[in-house]
């Protein structure tokens, strides 16, 4: 199977600290990658240079063999809102707050050029019991929705126009424990439902081990280790993956 | 020290002269008396009343002439002088609904019991200098004078509100508070916000009320009303126990109305913005009535966003001689503290470039 | 040219020839890109901002001595407003001014179309308070000029569905935004949305002027211009239910007046040539 998105030979400097340092991966069709490592490792650095949303000084990113950079900002934002799905780390950067839950998810439709309001309010509230949100809030308002409900929703609003790769940024970075199990399974079934390819960045291994099929290990901008997520976890070749690994297993 | 102290008693002196000099102008000319200023300037006189807080056509004129037309500065001195006086106790509340009209003009209705009345506006003039001003002129003569329609001029606010299409105001006899006496204790009643913004500097709220127009703080405003005229100021003297005329005022009353998309328990309606002030003031009573629906966002369940609807924010900084006072001080020695900010910057530089 | 009667000191038109100039190259522009708003350098005029200014600019830039114009304001020659306008130009052009909208070559207009067709070789000038369909949404004209140039107008749909949502219709009932020729979104200025329809493939040429916010755009004849919708809440037009106390008329946008204290109200036709030109209601039937 072709790759979906490329990247190769990137590097990001800020000021002496090198944010990327010849980064390269790939990622194929209905594939879960996920990249791990401290907060200041690069990973999240990586994860917005992937996404087109801030330029590499150095190296090519190629998404259907076309270099994301490169395209205008019209085709990037048509990527956006066609292709790609992006979930923030914290809901509020992806909801528009003051727009009902129905509005929220409909929003991504309409902007594909969906004008028909019984179906967008059909395909609406088929998605929010699908990310398990009462249906009967379609018509309330994100703020009155706790974190967890709020991060539900902002998958199914970057779901619902069928993205074929989905950008995540620590989901479950802001949520009680209890609330981000419910949540990765919930990710992980509709992930497999859909044959999303997904790019997760996460400081949790264990987020990680549930979720990816594959994973990269980042230290100081570089990848330092990468792999089947099984292989890497179980048998960490790296010094440092091996020092992440057993502090998650020591915790 | 001792001298340099003396130096700055004799440039202060020497300053004041010179101000007064200046006040003056040249002599070959005649002064200005008080009373043209209060008859040729009037719109002058009546922004440094209402700034100044203080209904004095006489007192107003003059502080315009003192300041030489600075107009924040002559509302400066009105209050300064007002603070002095004794006060006697408060006026019944005004009724503008008798207002003796000098014009009332409403933007929602092309007509209207009362009528449209223009009045003495600059609207629909065109803005050309006209240099005939320039030149002595002669005795101008009076204007037309048409018959006063002796209808009663209600309301457009009571119209709409009777209709059910107007949120009514909460109707309250408690005494309001009075923010010359008493500091701004936030979050404030509107009693106190609008009587802040009632002597608030025209030049904020204009630009204020402005931003809310151009989609900051979204109002959607019509200017339902506007009238300006007098008014009857009564007092009720304890001893006497009836209220007896001290006379009359000029106000101008605007009363916006604005869209109101409505809450879970309120179907959707009109809500008015409400603008008052002293003397012939249109655009400070129009951008005041602007603010003032901004301000109610919070009592009306909408998005508190802008900076038109911060009470904080709105009430803080449209006092103009609290502003101006603020802004200038900067001009004060200020020796001292920049003096440990040079040696703290210094060490700072000397330690980064090790 | 009737140059005599023209106030002394001043051009034909009152802005000099180069202004005239500018303003007919972005008048061009504005026809080329229907819909798109292009910047101007907007002058002082001698009427103040929001009160047609932009509208005045672009008129003074097109109008010719064999012009004839006509100046309504809300409908009507008589509104105030609109006798300032018609007067100023009376006297920087001396043109010929007139009240019957077939008449008139072109007919500057703030909040109104007028009801009867226009026909090509007819310019509709129409004042514009706020050039930007999307200001109440996004205040940022940096933002909303990036909207645009992508077309990227999901949330002008987003606010369109949380009406229908909460109110079970759209709640904007002037100033309804319309897409130009399926490319930009366009405010019609502040006309009543039952004026909207009349936008959509009018014989005459369409210019708009926003003074204060230094923009101009246009609508050439025969372009499609669409008012936003859902193909299940189609957009609708709407009048008062009543019908024109002085000449009967049940089609035309109208007026409502407060007749006495007690609130009584009446109806009459918001475009005063329209309603004269039609004959009166006998009292009888009335």
């Amino acid at each position: 199977m072709s790759e979906l998105l490329t990247a190769e030979g990137l590097h990001l400097h800020f000021g002496k600290v090198a944010a990327l340092d010849d980064v390269a991966l790939e990622i194929h069709p209905g594939e879960v990658v996920a990249i791990v490592g401290e907060s200041g490792s690069g990973k999240t650095t990586l994860l917005r240079v992937l996404a087109g949303l801030m330029p590499p000084q150095q190296g090519q990113v190629l998404y259907a063999g076309e270099d994301v950079h490169a395209m205008g900002e019209a085709a990037r934002r048509r990527l956006m809102r066609s292709d790609w799905g992006f979930v923030h780390q914290n809901p509020r950067d992806g909801l528009r707050l003051r727009v009902s839950a129905g509005g929220n998810v409909g929003e991504r439709l309409m902007a594909a050029g969906a004008r028909h309001y019984g179906n967008i309010r059909a395909e609406a509230t088929e998605w929010l019991k699908r990310v398990e949100i009462d249906p009967a809030r379609i018509d309330d308002m994100p703020l009155q929705f706790s974190g967890g409900m709020q991060q539900r929703l902002q998958i199914a609003r970057t779901l619902v126009t069928r993205p074929k790769l989905v950008f995540m940024d620590e989901p479950t970075g802001g949520l009680d424990v209890s609330v981000q199990a419910r949540l990765l399974d919930l990710i992980r079934a509709l992930v497999a439902d859909l044959g999303l390819a997904v790019l997760i960045v996460t400081h949790d291994i264990a987020a990680a081990r549930l979720l990816a099929h594959r994973m990269l290990v980042m230290r100081r901008g570089q990848v330092v280790e990468q792999g089947l997520t099984d292989r890497v976890l179980d048998d960490p070749q790296h010094p440092y993956t091996q020092l992440l690994v057993s502090s998650v297993l020591a915790a | 020290m001792y001298v340099a102290v003396k130096g700055g008693e004799r440039a202060i002196g020497n300053a004041h002269a010179w101000l007064d000099e200046a006040r003056r102008g040249d002599p070959a000319l005649a002064e200005l008396d008080v009373a043209q200023v209060e008859q040729q300037l009037g719109l002058a006189v009546d922004r440094v009343m209402a700034e100044g807080s203080c209904y004095d056509r006489g007192l107003a004129a003059l502080a315009v002439k003192q300041a030489r037309g600075d107009l924040i500065e002559a509302a400066f001195l009105l209050r300064a002088y007002r603070t002095t006086l004794a006060r006697f106790g408060a006026s019944e509340p005004v009724e503008t609904g008798a207002m003796r009209i000098q014009r009332r003009i409403s933007a929602t209705y092309k007509d209207l019991p009362g009528g449209q009345v223009l009045g003495p506006t600059f609207d629909y003039t065109h803005r050309l200098l006209d240099f005939a001003l320039a030149a002595e002129r002669e005795a101008v003569a009076p204007a037309p004078e048409g018959v006063a329609d002796p209808a009663p001029m209600p309301r457009v606010t009571e119209l709409l509100a009777r209709e059910g299409l107007m949120r009514r105001e909460s109707r309250s006899d408690a005494e309001p508070p009075d923010l010359t006496r008493d500091p701004l204790n936030f979050p404030v009643p509107r009693a106190a916000w609008l009587q802040a913004l009632a002597r608030g500097d025209e030049g904020f709220l204009l630009g204020l009320g402005y931003s809310t127009q151009r989609g900051y703080g979204n109002s959607h405003p019509f200017a339902g009303e506007i009238r300006m005229g007098e008014v009857t100021v009564e007092f009720t003297p304890p001893e006497l126990g009836f209220a007896i005329e001290l006379g009359e005022i000029v106000l101008t009353e605007c009363q916006m109305v604005n869209q109101f998309a409505g809450s879970k328990s309120e179907p959707p309606q009109f809500t008015r913005g409400y603008g008052l002030v002293f003397g012939h003031g249109e655009r400070k009573a129009m951008a005041m009535a602007l603010v003032d629906r901004g301000l109610r966002a919070e009592e009306l369940g909408e998005p508190v966003d802008a900076p038109a609807q911060s009470q904080e924010f709105v009430l803080y900084h449209c006092d103009n001689v609290e502003a101006t006072g603020f802004v200038e001080h900067l001009k004060l020695p200020h020796y001292v503290d920049f003096q440990s900010e040079l040696e703290k910057l210094r060490s700072l530089r000397q330690e980064a470039g090790q | 040219m009737t140059e005599a009667s023209i106030e002394a000191g001043y051009n034909f038109g009152y802005l000099d020839e180069n202004t005239k100039r500018m303003i007919r190259r972005a008048l061009l522009k504005a026809v080329a890109v229907p819909g798109y708003q292009v910047p101007f350098g907007s002058r002082e005029m001698p009427l103040p901002y929001g009160w047609g200014t932009g509208g005045i600019q672009v008129t003074a830039s097109i109008i010719g001595a064999d012009d004839t114009l006509k100046v309504i304001d809300q409908g009507a020659d008589d509104t105030t407003n609109a006798v300032s306008i018609r007067r100023f130009f009376n006297r920087v052009t001396g043109v010929a001014t007139t009240e019957h909208t077939a008449a008139a070559t072109i007919i500057q207009t703030r909040h109104r179309v007028p009801e009867a067709k226009l026909r090509e070789g007819q310019v509709l000038v129409y004042q514009v308070p706020m050039p930007e369909p999307l200001f109440r949404l996004e205040p940022r004209v940096a933002e909303t000029k990036r909207m645009h140039a992508l077309a990227d107008y999901g949330l002008m749909h987003v606010k369109l569905y949380e009406d229908i949502a909460r109110h079970g219709a759209a709640t904007t009932s002037y100033n309804y935004p319309v897409l130009v020729n399926q490319r930009y979104l366009m405010s019609p200025s502040p006309i009543p949305a039952f004026d909207n329809p009349k936008l959509d493939r009018m014989p005459a040429l369409q210019l708009f002027g926003a003074g204060r916010e230094k923009r101009i755009y246009a609508v050439p004849p025969w372009t499609e211009v669409k008012s936003l919708d859902f193909e299940d809440h189609p957009f609708q037009p709407a009048r008062a239910d009543a019908a024109c106390v002085i000449c009967g008329a049940r089609d035309s946008y109208l007026d409502e007046l407060i007749v006495d204290d007690s609130g009584k109200r009446h109806f009459v036709c918001s475009d005063t040539d329209y309603c004269a030109s039609r004959p009166p209601v006998q009292d009888a039937a009335a």
